[in-house]
């Protein structure tokens, strides 16, 4: 099966890519709850995996694809660790209200 | 108006309401299938830039492997009643809005200001470089490197994870 080229200009990609960036942005500072501030991290990061594929495909470079692999591999690890640290929080103080866990405040 | 202008329009609308409904929502259960379900929608546009191997390994890892973890802790912690979770402090709201406000105006300027012409089409490439074996052959030839260094990572994610699991912090 062969495809055609699209015609949708990059621009397009670019502003879905900003406003789903700006959507994790109002999650991560309005939510309370450390596991959903942290899927609004993983969005964010998405987002960006976007504007690299968006970019690779237009300019014809697989380096922006390899770099989302990359991307996906350091998410992967990054949710696995953060995902334990939350499980050890909550092992210790019975939250995860993020405005309860403090002792790391100066 | 092609059939891939509209394609895009759809899963484009869907993606951005879903993150939505997921930021707004108060059940994290329910956030968290929304995020699958944005996460789908991504998967469909990396097909649309004709990166096949991406959106496939934005399934697996992210909706297969990711999300289940997500939801898996959510369980195991059960937070299912999160209206509990109260959410005060409006200032701070109010500052949070402003400021995603101002940075995705920022964004929306950088992208519309430039002229038009700017990239209208994919590259002729494109049909190329999103298949397995251009990424693979690109990942071990050009990429070797960081590919192992990825492993060491992913050695020290799951060594750090055991260990944190397990520790009793008293």
């Amino acid at each position: 099966m062969n495809f055609t080229l699209t015609d949708i200009p990059l621009n397009y990609y670019l502003g879905l890519s900003a406003t789903l960036f700006s959507i994790g942005i109002v999650g991560v500072l309005t939510r309370r709850n450390a596991i959903i501030v942290f899927i609004c991290i993983e969005m964010m990061l998405n987002s960006v995996n976007l504007t690299l594929v968006a970019f690779s495909a237009f300019l014809g470079n697989p380096t922006g694809q390899i770099l989302v692999f990359f991307v996906m591999a350091v998410a992967a690890a990054e949710a696995a660790v953060g995902l334990a640290i939350i499980i050890a929080m909550f092992r210790n103080k019975m939250t995860v209200n993020i405005d309860e866990i403090n002792i790391m405040k100066w | 108006m092609s059939i891939e202008v509209i394609i895009f329009f759809l899963v484009a609308i869907s993606a951005i309401v879903s993150a939505v409904l997921m930021v707004i929502q108060r059940n994290p259960v329910k956030s968290v299938l929304f995020m699958i379900v944005n996460f789908f929608c991504l998967a469909i546009i990396y097909l649309l830039l004709h990166a096949q191997f991406i959106a496939i390994i934005q399934i697996l890892v992210y909706a297969g492997a990711i999300m289940v973890l997500f939801l898996f802790v959510i369980m195991l912690l059960n937070l299912g009643d999160e209206s509990l979770l109260k959410e005060k402090a409006n200032f701070r709201k109010m500052i949070a809005y402003l400021l995603s406000g101002v940075i995705l105006l920022e964004l929306i300027i950088g992208i519309i200001l430039p002229p038009n012409t700017f990239l209208q089409t994919q590259s002729p490439e494109a049909v190329k470089i999103g298949s397995v074996e251009a990424i693979g052959a690109s990942l071990f030839n050009n990429y070797l490197l960081p590919f192992e260094a990825v492993s060491i990572l992913l050695l020290a994610a799951i060594v750090g994870v055991v260990v944190l699991a397990k520790k009793k912090f008293k």
